[in-house]
């Protein structure tokens, strides 16, 4: 097994961070750290292994971002956080009310972060996150173009899964719920829906360009001609250049479906991805089915599943997992782990067969990662 | 001077003070006067169209004000208030 490990966790009362042994049988708790803002993401920055972001708001205060360049130990905030452009005099122009997503850019750029927003915005920061601008080429260009498919689910839309090809800086992915996957070739400056073959069964048209709700868009590090997504209609394998997504979550247990928020992808095997199914039937009760919660893994693209509870209730558990909360750690083989949204914290050694509680009765979880 | 009274939310930008004084001749210039003081509390509280955030009040000699163009005059006391909200 790997060295020790961190894990980052935000929630919507606060971050949490846990320091794991190599055996991660013992943690250490170091929080709360903000209790009280609802933290949607807490990401580190694997180009320096001591920078921490954290997209934070309060009930009442507006949303920002803070900072750590000490793993956690002190905090600042970022001197001018992602915002829109002030609108001329007599237009109506747009406030963040959330930042949802903070992800590093590519190794060859340090300090270099972007950053998705409720309502759909994408912002840039060169700086370590100190200050972000706007990425008008998504902003000002794509965003008022696909505006009229873009929906507010429950919790907001937002620009998430902000993916960096690992070849090509220039290179980015992202998902937005609900709206579509994107990619841009050129930094951002322009972009092309990738939704070709995914369902969008909630539309009249199921053969839209976009509009379609991605929660999740994983793309491998170590194959990066290979996405993987899980959406609200499903899971599903993209393979580049091809442009057709391949539905993979047919292959799952029927009474099962393969509906849910997260995907997370194995860190070497471009094969093997787990993810958490939840309730999508009727109301749409977002538990976990039949109130028995597991994760599903495939180590051979999506053509097969497996189920994975060893360790979880067996009975009468009614949470899920949200689709930051759920990350893999980099030991052979992987660890993975899940925040609850009933607050608590499980890691499942050897690929997921066995797992157990590390934490409980924390505020809901936002999400999970590693540092 | 204008006495401002500050919400808890609002503490860890003025180190816990509950009262800071500051002046402008405008809602929207005091704003900025506290946020040069105490850089990023402004933002918390005004989102980046100008528009007060939907759970905050600001209240000028105890009579509530909808608009950052308010006229403020030496002796004044604004309240911010964090609306009571949330679970």
């Amino acid at each position: 097994m790997a060295a020790s490990v961190t894990l980052l966790v935000g929630t919507r009362k606060g971050a949490f961070i846990y320091r794991g042994d190599a055996a991660r049988k013992t943690w250490q708790l170091d929080g709360p750290h903000f209790l009280g803002n609802i933290v949607n993401h807490l990401v580190a920055d694997p180009r320096d292994v001591r920078t921490l972001l954290m997209a934070a708001k309060t009930g009442h205060l507006g949303p920002t971002v803070f900072r750590s360049h000490d793993v956690g130990k002190t905090w600042a905030e970022a001197k001018q956080p992602p915002m829109f452009r002030k609108a001329a005099e007599g237009e109506d122009g747009r406030s963040v009310e959330s930042v949802f997503w903070l992800s590093p850019a590519h190794a060859s750029e340090p300090g270099v972060w972007y950053a998705g927003t409720s309502p759909p915005g994408l912002f840039r920061s060169a700086d370590g996150g100190v200050t972000w601008t706007e990425v008008a080429g998504f902003n000002d260009v794509l965003y008022p173009q696909i505006k009229p498919a873009i929906f507010p689910g429950p919790d907001g839309a937002q620009v998430h899964s902000i993916c960096v090809d690992p070849t090509d800086a220039r290179h980015l992915y992202i998902g937005i719920s609900i709206g579509g996957v994107f990619e841009s070739l050129d930094g951002g400056q322009s972009w092309s829906a990738l939704n070709k073959g995914v369902a969008a069964d909630f539309l009249p048209d199921p053969n839209l360009e976009y509009g379609h709700d991605p929660h999740t868009l994983a793309l491998h590090p170590r194959n990066p001609l290979r996405l993987y997504q899980q959406n609200h209609c499903g899971i599903y394998r993209l393979d580049r250049p091809a442009m057709q997504w391949q539905r993979i979550g047919m292959n799952m247990p029927r009474e099962i479906g393969d509906i849910g928020f997260p995907i997370v992808l194995h860190p070497r095997d471009p094969d093997c991805a787990w993810v958490f199914p939840m309730d999508g039937t009727e109301v749409w009760p977002r538990t976990s089915p039949d109130g028995r919660p597991a994760v599903f893994r495939t180590r051979d693209g999506g053509a097969s599943w497996q189920r994975l509870d060893n360790g979880l209730p067996q009975q009468h558990a009614w949470w899920t997992v949200k689709r930051q909360a759920m990350c893999a750690d980099g030991a052979d083989p992987p660890v993975l782990y899940f925040g609850t949204t009933s607050g608590e914290i499980w890691a499942g050694v050897n690929d997921g067969e066995s797992w157990s509680r590390i934490a409980e009765h924390l505020p809901h979880i936002y999400s999970v990662g590693v540092a | 001077m204008i006495r401002v009274l500050i919400p808890s939310p609002l503490f860890s930008y003025t180190g816990a003070q509950r009262q800071v004084e500051a002046e402008g001749e405008s809602l929207a210039a005091l704003l900025q006067a506290l946020d040069t003081r105490y850089p990023g509390l402004r933002h918390r509280i005004v989102d980046e169209q100008d528009r007060i955030r939907k759970h905050i009040r600001f209240f000028v000699n105890g009579e509530m004000a909808e608009r950052l163009d308010r006229v403020l005059v030496a002796g004044d006391e604004v309240m911010i208030v964090a609306a009571l909200s949330g679970g």
